[in-house]
């Protein structure tokens, strides 16, 4: 039988093309969990750096991008959300919800270095806020923003209508039915897409190059408008910018990125899976 | 109605309502703002110069056709790779699989997508780059290929995730008819399956194309940041320089008004474009097939 033994090769093909693809996946966790782990120390994670970056801890840029993920939830959630809520509970389906949709599809796909050509010129320059945080976290949060919206939208659209019809006929208004109904059903979902968009904005550096990040700062930022170091941005200058650094330090900053990024979508993953499992529709 | 209650509701659905326009007045306002910087280049550069195949811009050469050049073969590289290995997973994701194998590597791969792409270009400079000089016997390690290397790792994520959603959104009952028939699940692998769902596969790698050409932090610590016009094949061995690296190299150095600093925008710019036209095609994919879905279920 040829043709049983094409797809005898064939799908071995593709359980080879997959194990390719999912491989170095796994090599690369490893290598920098095994390269970097011996650089962690609490000395490293609570110190500043010294000679030059090449020794000493990073908690600059630790703390530095622990306020931009804050300043980036703190502007993009709430905006999200409600834009979610627009297009789930109140738009109808006219060239304005078209075109909105278009607009989020772009905002999706604009390369992260325009972003920052654009908070450089809007927020650094026009608004006068200065290379500081609160630029870089306004950058971010736009960026940020589809992603928020894509998954919280996705969130309230799967709330079953007859929750929302319901709450109508008992004569809730539109706004109690969906703060009192559909956003408590619907949150583990739209929580889920706020942490994986600010997951990404966690670990962006070409947005913020511009809008606030800093090369180097003896202190932690005391205000928003306040530059600031930044972990990705850090293990940048460390590997491309500063010669003779020490690989120890290198691959550990990249390890303490990396657990940042990834705890947050672990949490996501754990947000999502506990809230299927308890889900009453 | 409670007066009270009655006003709250207004305010509230205008604030929804405004919250629900804002992606049109954000697309709107970076629009507007590579125009305002980007376009004085055209004034203050000529466009012999602007089309050149010079980038030096300290003695005020602005070709910005060595760059153009740059992220086209760093990309079609990263094509190359991503397409075969990210449809080819997709398909086992979705076609071959076991259902426990599925649940663990489709979260898996997006992982990978979630991993900063400053990471990988740390590993790129540490590990990737001299690996291909010791192994290809290049002068330098650090060419357009390990930018296509990594770029093509950042773009599969994106179409594992897209293709395999469009896969299984294939109806069962196409492959119960094919199989039904006679074909093995080979067959109706490449007659039925991926043809049904041709339009989300398509959407998928042109995302994963936007995804490559817009990617810097990886690009740029790899690449070399060479700007030379790439023409032939063999490009791919020597360093390059793309689009978005020399924003971000460039950027941090300029006086802000000078005529470099409006070229830079100008890139920014064209970059913008590229992006806007690469994401309402795919969306216009997208939109098609749910139309011929809906004309199909009525």
């Amino acid at each position: 039988m040829n043709r049983i033994l094409t797809q005898r090769l064939g799908f071995s093909l593709l359980t080879l093309v997959a194990l390719f693809t999912v491989l170095p996946i796994l090599v690369v966790f490893a290598y920098i969990i095994a390269k970097g782990a011996p650089a962690i120390s609490w000395e490293f994670l609570s110190g500043f750096p010294r000679e030059g970056m090449r020794a000493g801890g990073i908690l600059p840029a630790i703390v530095g991008t622990f306020y931009l993920t804050l300043g980036t939830a703190i502007f993009s959630v709430p905006l999200g959300i409600a834009a979610a809520i627009y297009l789930a509970e109140y738009a109808r389906e006219n060239w304005l919800t078209r075109l909105i949709r278009i607009a989020i599809i772009n905002l999706a796909g604009i390369p992260s270095v325009v972003y920052g050509l654009f908070g450089l010129g809007l927020f650094v320059f026009f608004l006068k806020f200065g290379t500081s945080l609160l630029s870089a976290s306004l950058t971010l949060s736009i960026m940020t923003l589809p992603v928020i919206i894509s998954a919280s939208e996705e969130a309230l659209r799967a709330v079953p209508q007859a929750f929302r019809t319901v709450s109508i006929s008992l004569g809730g208004t539109r706004w109690q039915t969906i703060r009192r109904i559909v956003l408590p059903q619907a949150l583990p979902g739209i929580l889920t897409g706020v942490i994986l968009g600010l997951e990404r904005a966690a670990g962006e550096t070409a947005p913020i190059l511009f809008t606030g990040a800093a090369f180097f700062l003896p202190r932690l930022p005391h205000s928003p408008f306040d530059a600031t170091m930044a972990l990705p941005y850090h293990l940048f200058v460390i590997s491309t910018q500063v010669p003779e650094m020490p690989f120890q330090i290198q691959y550990g900053t990249a390890l303490v990125l990396i657990v940042f990024v990834l705890g947050m979508n672990l949490i996501a993953t754990f947000i999502r899976s506990r809230a299927r499992a308890k889900r009453q529709w | 109605m409670d007066k009270s209650l009655n006003w709250r509701e207004t305010i509230i659905t205008a604030v929804i309502k405004a919250s629900g326009y804002s992606a049109i007045l954000f697309v709107g306002l970076i629009f507007f703002f590579l125009l305002r910087e980007g376009l004085p280049a055209l004034s203050q550069v000529t466009l012999a110069n602007l089309f050149s195949q010079r980038w030096y811009p300290i003695e005020a050469y602005y070709g910005i056709l060595p760059l153009i050049t740059g992220s086209l073969i760093v990309t079609l590289g990263a094509m190359l790779i991503a397409i075969p290995f990210g449809i080819g997973t997709a398909v086992f994701i979705a076609e071959i699989a076991p259902r426990w194998a599925r649940d663990i590597l489709k979260p898996f791969v997006e992982l990978l997508g979630g991993l900063p792409s400053v990471v990988l270009g740390f590993l790129g400079i540490l590990v990737l780059s001299p690996f291909l000089r010791v192994f290809l016997d290049l002068p330098t390690g650090l060419t357009a290929l390990a930018g296509s290397l990594l770029l093509g790792g950042i773009a599969i994520p994106t179409i594992v995730s897209i293709a395999e959603d469009a896969l299984d959104s294939v109806p069962r009952s196409y492959r119960e008819g094919a199989l039904a028939i006679g074909a093995t699940r080979w067959q109706t692998i490449w007659r039925v399956t991926l043809p049904a769902a041709r339009s989300g596969v398509l959407t998928a790698i042109m995302l994963g194309v936007g995804r490559a050409i817009g990617e810097t932090m990886a690009v740029m610590m790899v690449t070399g940041n060479a700007p030379v016009l790439a023409t032939r094949w063999n490009s791919l061995f020597m360093p390059a320089r793309t689009m978005t690296a020399t924003i971000a190299a460039e950027m941090g150095e300029v006086a802000s008004g000078s005529t470099h600093y409006h070229v830079l925008f100008f890139i920014g710019l064209v970059l913008f474009l590229i992006s806007l036209v690469v994401n309402v095609t795919a969306s216009s994919v997208v939109f098609r097939q749910k139309k011929r879905a809906e004309r199909v279920l009525s």
